[in-house]
C-alpha cells in the first residue's frame, strides 16, 4: 500500500484490517496520534484527511491510498509550534495529554468547518452560525477529555479563532 | 476483526458486479461497519469500496426536489444552503447525530443502514435474534431503557439509531438503487424498512447486492415550518431516547399539513398516518395535540426499564407541535 502522510509518501505493506490510526502508530512511527476507544467514541484518534476530520480508528488504511493524510506530527513540531499547540500549552488545555493530539487535530478541522459557515446543532440560526464557546463545545463534543479541561480547552481554541470575550458569550437563544 | 478480501470499484455497475457472493459487503463512510466488524458482530468475507464512486453530488430536480447522491457525506449535506433553506428538519436532524468527525466519514446512504445500538446486539456472549436468529431476545427481560416501544415483536425491540432517516421519513424521501441484474429501482422511504416480526435481522427490503445510489427529495412543502426535537441523556453525541421531525403547515388557523417522524421509539424510523389525521384540519391545541400522542401510542408497549419513553415522547411530541404551530 501507499501512503500520503504529512507530505511525504510511504509504501508500506500491512494487513488488509489495519486501520489508519494503526498504520501511523505502528508502522510509521507517528505515535502522536492516540487510541483511546478504537471505537470511534473519544477522537483521540483523530486526524486529516484531505483537510477534514476523521476518527482514524474507524477507517481502513486501504481506503486512504490517494488521500493527503496529516496527523499530529505535521501540524507542528516542539521547535516550530502550530498556533493551536502554543494556544493549548498557554493556556493549559491538558493534564495528562492523552487526548491533546486528537483535540488539536479535531480544532482545526473545527475551525475550517466554521470559517466555511458550517452550522452545529446549538446554532440559532443555521446561515449565520459564528463561533462563540457554546459553539466551540459542541462542535468538538466528539473529543472526550478523561480529565475534564474542558474550560481551558475552549480558551485556547477560543483565541487562535481570535474571538473577543464579547464575541466569547453573547446573549443568545438556546437552540431546542 | 476477522480477514476479508478487498476490491475498490470505481462505478456503481461495478460496485454491484463486484458484490459476487454471499458475505460480501459494500463498505462507504464504514464508521458502523467497521466497529461492527472489530466486535465481529459482523464477519464480511469481502468489502467493496464504494467510497470512490461519483456519487457525492446534490443536485436540484426541475420538479423543484434535490437528489442526494449516496456518498454524500452527513456533514456536507447538512451544511448545504438548498437543505437549509428548503429542508431544515434534515439538516437539523443531521445536526443532532454523532459528532464532528463521524458526520465528515458517514454516507447519506450508510446512515439509513445503521445498525442498531441495543447493548446485547454488540455483545457475542448474549443471544440476540438480530445478529444470530433463532438464538433469543435478551433485551426483552435485560437493559432495555434505550430499546423499543412502538412496532417490535417478541423477537426483537431494537430501535433504530438514525436522526437522518428520521427526517427523510417525514420528507417523504425516496431510495434509488442499483440492483444485482442492473434495473434501478425506487423505493419510498415508507416502504424501504422492514418491521422485525420473525426475521428481526433482516431490516430493509434490499436485495442482496443491492447498492443505495441516492435519496430524492420531494418538492418542499410549501410554507412550512421544520422542527426536529431531540431528547437524550446528554446534550450532545449521543442517541436519542426520543425523537420527532415535524414538518407542519397552519393556514386559517387550521393545520393544514403535518408530517410527523419519529426516533428512539421503533425499529425504523416510525411514521403514522394516525397521528397525522389526527391533526390535519384541527385548531393547534394541547387537546388536538394529545389526541396525537394517543393515536402515536394506541398498540405502544414498554418493557420495563423502557416505559417511561411512552410519556416522554408524548410530551415531547406536544412540545415539538406547540413549537410547530407557534404564531
Amino acid at each position: 500500500m501507499h501512503f500520503t502522510i504529512n507530505g511525504q509518501h510511504h509504501e508500506v505493506e500491512a494487513d488488509i484490517r489495519t486501520s489508519l490510526l494503526d498504520l501511523a502508530r505502528e508502522h510509521l512511527g507517528l505515535t502522536g496520534s492516540k487510541k483511546g476507544c478504537d471505537h470511534g467514541q473519544c477522537g483521540a484518534c483523530t486526524m486529516l484527511v484531505n483537510g477534514r476530520r476523521i476518527n482514524s480508528c474507524l477507517t481502513l488504511a486501504v481506503m486512504h491510498q490517494d488521500d493527503e493524510i496529516v496527523t499530529i506530527e505535521g501540524l507542528g513540531q516542539p521547535d516550530k509550534l502550530h498556533p493551536l499547540q502554543a494556544a493549548f500549552v498557554s493556556h493549559d488545555g491538558y493534564q495528562c495529554g492523552y487526548c491533546t493530539p486528537g483535540q488539536i487535530c479535531s480544532a482545526v478541522g473545527m475551525l475550517d468547518e466554521a470559517k466555511k459557515g458550517w452550522p452545529s446543532h446549538v446554532s440559532a440560526d443555521l446561515t449565520d452560525a459564528p463561533l462563540d464557546d457554546h459553539e466551540i463545545s459542541e462542535r468538538m463534543s466528539g473529543n472526550i477529555c478523561r480529565c475534564a479541561a474542558y474550560p481551558n480547552i475552549v480558551d485556547a481554541i477560543a483565541e487562535v479563532a481570535g474571538l473577543s470575550d464579547e464575541q466569547r458569550q453573547p446573549e443568545r437563544e438556546v437552540a431546542a | 476483526m476477522r480477514s476479508f478480501t478487498y476490491a475498490r470499484a470505481d462505478t456503481a455497475e461495478q460496485a454491484v458486479r463486484d458484490n459476487d457472493a454471499d458475505g460480501c459487503v459494500f463498505i462507504a463512510g464504514g464508521t458502523n461497519l467497521l466497529d461492527l466488524m472489530k466486535l465481529q458482530v459482523e464477519t464480511p468475507e469481502k468489502l467493496v469500496d464504494i467510497s470512490r464512486l461519483p456519487l457525492a453530488e446534490i443536485e436540484e430536480r426541475e420538479d423543484g426536489g434535490l437528489t442526494i447522491g449516496a456518498l454524500v457525506p452527513n456533514s456536507d449535506l447538512a451544511a448545504d444552503r438548498r437543505v437549509i433553506e428548503k429542508y431544515e428538519v434534515l439538516s437539523r436532524a443531521l445536526l443532532a447525530g454523532a459528532s464532528g468527525q463521524l458526520r465528515n466519514k458517514a454516507s447519506t446512504g450508510g446512515n439509513l443502514l445503521q445498525r442498531t445500538r441495543c447493548y446485547y446486539f454488540y455483545d457475542l456472549a448474549s443471544p440476540c435474534n438480530k445478529r444470530e436468529p433463532g438464538t433469543g431476545c435478551s433485551a426483552m427481560g435485560g437493559f432495555n431503557r434505550v430499546l423499543a416501544v412502538l412496532g417490535t415483536s417478541e423477537h426483537c425491540i431494537a430501535t433504530h439509531p438514525s436522526d437522518m432517516a428520521v427526517a427523510m421519513r417525514a420528507l417523504d424521501a425516496t431510495v434509488v438503487t442499483l440492483k444485482k441484474d442492473g434495473d434501478k429501482r425506487r423505493i419510498s422511504i415508507h416502504d424501504f424498512y422492514r418491521l422485525p416480526g420473525d426475521t428481526p435481522h433482516i431490516e430493509t427490503v434490499l436485495e442482496p447486492g443491492e447498492l443505495i445510489t441516492h435519496v430524492e427529495l420531494p418538492a418542499p412543502v410549501e410554507g412550512a415550518r421544520h422542527v426536529y426535537r431531540k431528547v437524550r441523556d446528554r446534550a450532545s453525541y449521543a442517541f436519542a431516547l426520543v425523537s420527532v421531525a415535524g414538518v407542519v403547515t397552519v393556514e386559517d388557523g387550521r393545520i393544514a399539513h403535518a408530517a410527523l417522524a419519529f426516533g428512539g421509539l421503533g425499529p425504523m424510523p416510525w411514521r403514522d398516518d394516525a397521528v397525522e389525521a389526527a391533526l390535519v384540519g384541527q385548531a393547534p391545541s394541547d387537546a388536538a395535540f394529545g389526541a396525537a400522542a394517543d393515536a402515536l401510542f394506541r398498540d405502544a408497549q414498554g418493557y420495563g426499564h423502557n416505559d417511561f419513553k411512552i410519556p416522554l415522547a408524548r410530551r415531547t411530541l406536544i412540545a415539538t407541535l406547540r413549537e410547530l404551530t407557534a404564531e
